[in-house]
């Protein structure tokens, strides 16, 4: 995390503020854009293997290079965008919801509820994060449905102590009072009137999430418990290559770099919502 | 005909302090009753208290009764209490500002009451909500409901606010200082306009102040608070015009006049106490001029003026039709 926050202040410090949200649209746009329509895009299919043109160094026809099975690393690269955006968007809505729901029924009900709840955070947050994930995932079998099962699991605790934070102290707002005054239930009052309120600085922390669930589910895949292969799917495809390092670079650089800068999109976009909403994740 | 009947209302805090103590008060239909008196002396506590929207968990209702209708309300559970507040009593604030929601539409926060307490269809509760403001005088009603609380000026706030209470048609409205935070010309508006809607839907209305101007403009009757007892009630020009509490009388002379006036400005002496220090026997007595050792240890009870028509007052030296030419000459 220091390198990105490292990153984030030298950002900071160069972009002017509007710049970043519209530099986070643009690479979150283009990506999308790629995920969208990369069987027309790509040159080859991902994982047709072409034994003829094995470790090809990046030329004309292969601008990243190819892998060890002679497949395309620059196809790979774009049917991986597809995976790896579902893997963000999935990965972090869960535990949003899930979160959000806890944080705020916590801080709304106070009381043993709250007691409860907190101490359950405190220890799921006891474990270090992919310690906990890749237990969660060895108990339910590698794959993609056990890493978003494991991210909502363990995923949910950030956004349930900020929704709470938010919540503790808008319930004491005048507008609650009024809307008590008018006979509301609780749970509306919490839902349709606090929540729309409380929900501004976990979106932004949703944004930055984003790159977490991005990195842990190109670890988790790395290590060969998220996606399986042949799927194209960036860490994956960094495992793959990590044994021809030496000899071509290629396999792992540009998978990586497709990483670092779907991350710096969902960053500038956290960091531009941010400003906008006056919120800081 | 009595909607809401309070007696002997008495609210304490965690420590067993009275903050109100004993208060009686009752509204008629069509009525407005103003309740004034300086900050901390009860008036909020006593109205939140007949919506069973006590503030902090410490604060409690220890002794007397709310009748609404002639139903206890403190008897009711929390299931029946949501069917009162808002549809029979509503409730506005002096800072409009922050008792909207900040998020959603002023439409929106007008048509949910429709919505949650008539069951009203979106397009209907829309609909109703454009009559709403136009009745409460926002300009061009159609365009503003889909403005925020933010676009709206604070006099318009205060009336969106009107118009979200309105919406539940409550049968009596607890308006808490509601022009305290507004201009003067302002001011008059709301006033006029909670008058307009007592003429035209008989809304009986308690309206909070520690401004006499306000409520000799507005009230049809008048109770007067001090440290969380009631020191007199009565009809606006008997109080106003005949004050009977020393209380009462110096709010009066504190009221600067129009014409400037002469000397320095008429104050009572002294500040209220503190809850933890309520002084014993009459709560007044170490800022009043008349006090006597028999205020110092034994509480007055309210006493109506025999020669008048229901015109209390708890004091031991209360003016009274009969004694007034007395007292004055002391």
């Amino acid at each position: 995390m220091t390198a990105i926050q490292g990153f984030a202040a030298f950002r900071r410090r160069v972009l002017p503020r509007e710049s970043t949200l519209t530099a986070g649209i643009v690479i979150l746009s283009a990506w999308l854009l790629v995920a969208l329509f990369c069987p027309w895009l790509a040159p080859y299919d991902p994982i047709a293997q072409d034994p003829s043109a094995t470790l090809l160094p990046p030329n004309p026809a292969h601008p990243f290079g190819s892998d060890n099975f002679g497949r395309d690393i620059l196809s790979r690269v774009m049917w991986g965008a597809r995976i790896d955006l579902q893997i963000c968007l999935i990965g972090v809505a869960f535990p949003f919801l899930l979160g959000t729901v806890i944080g705020a029924v916590s801080g709304y009900v106070g009381g043993v509820v709250d007691t409860l709840l907190m101490r359950l955070i405190d220890i799921v947050l006891a474990f270090p994060f992919l310690v906990l994930m890749l237990a969660i995932i060895a108990i339910l079998g590698p794959g993609l449905g056990s890493f978003y099962i494991a991210m909502a699991m363990v995923g949910w605790v950030s956004y349930a102590r900020l929704v709470r934070s938010q919540v503790l102290t808008l319930k004491h707002r005048d507008f609650v009072l009024a809307a008590r005054s008018l006979g509301y239930s609780h749970g509306r009052i919490l839902f349709f009137h606090l929540l729309p309120n409380a929900l501004t600085s976990s979106l932004v922390f949703a944004m930055s999430d984003c790159v977490l669930v991005l990195l842990s589910g190109a670890s988790v895949s790395y290590l060969g418990l998220g996606v399986q292969p042949p799927v194209a799917e960036w860490g994956v495809m960094v495992a793959e290559g990590q044994s021809f390092i030496t000899t071509a670079w290629w396999i792992t650089t540009f998978p990586g770099l497709a990483i670092v800068v779907l991350a710096m999109g969902f960053s500038f976009l956290a960091d531009g919502l941010g400003d906008k909403w006056g919120a800081r994740p | 005909m009595t909607l809401l009947q309070v007696s002997n209302l008495t609210i304490e805090d965690r420590l067993g302090t009275a903050l109100v103590d004993g208060v009686t008060l009752s509204v008629d239909r069509g009525e407005i009753l103003g309740l004034v008196g300086e900050s901390g002396s009860g008036k909020t506590l006593a109205c939140r208290a007949m919506m069973r929207l006590l503030p902090g968990d410490g604060l409690a209702i220890r002794g007397g009764e709310i009748r609404l209708n002639g139903a206890d309300v403190l008897a009711y559970d929390d299931k029946r209490m949501m069917a009162v507040r808002g549809r029979e009593i509503g409730m506005i604030f002096q800072n409009p500002a922050s008792h909207l929601n900040p998020v959603m539409t002023i439409g929106k926060q007008i048509a949910e009451g429709r919505r949650w307490h008539f069951g009203a269809s979106r397009r209907e509760a829309r609909q109703q909500a454009i009559e709403l403001l136009r009745q409460v005088g926002i300009p061009d009603p159609a365009r503003r409901v889909d403005n925020y609380p933010h676009e709206f000026s604070g006099g318009m706030r205060q009336r969106a606010m009107i118009a979200v209470a309105l919406a539940c048609e409550p049968k009596l409205l607890i308006a808490d200082e509601p022009t305290t935070a507004l201009d003067v010309t302002v001011q008059m508006q709301v006033l006029h306009l909670l008058r307009d809607l007592r003429d035209r839907l008989g809304l009986a209305v308690i309206l909070i102040t520690h401004d006499l101007g306000v409520v000799a403009q507005t009230c049809d009757r008048i109770a007067v608070m001090y440290a969380g007892r009631l020191c007199e009630t009565g009809g606006k020009r008997q109080v106003l015009g005949a004050p009977r509490h020393p209380y009462t009388r110096g709010l009066i002379e504190c009221q600067p006049s129009s014409d400037g006036g002469v000397g320095r400005m008429v104050t009572i002496q002294g500040q209220p106490p503190l809850a933890q220090r309520f002084p014993a026997g009459c709560r007044f007595h170490p800022r009043c001029g008349r006090a006597t050792t028999e205020c110092t240890s034994i509480q007055p009870e309210m006493r109506v003026d025999p020669g008048t028509d229901n015109h209390a007052a708890a004091c031991h030296h209360a003016v009274s039709v009969t004694n007034r030419g007395m007292v004055h000459g002391q």
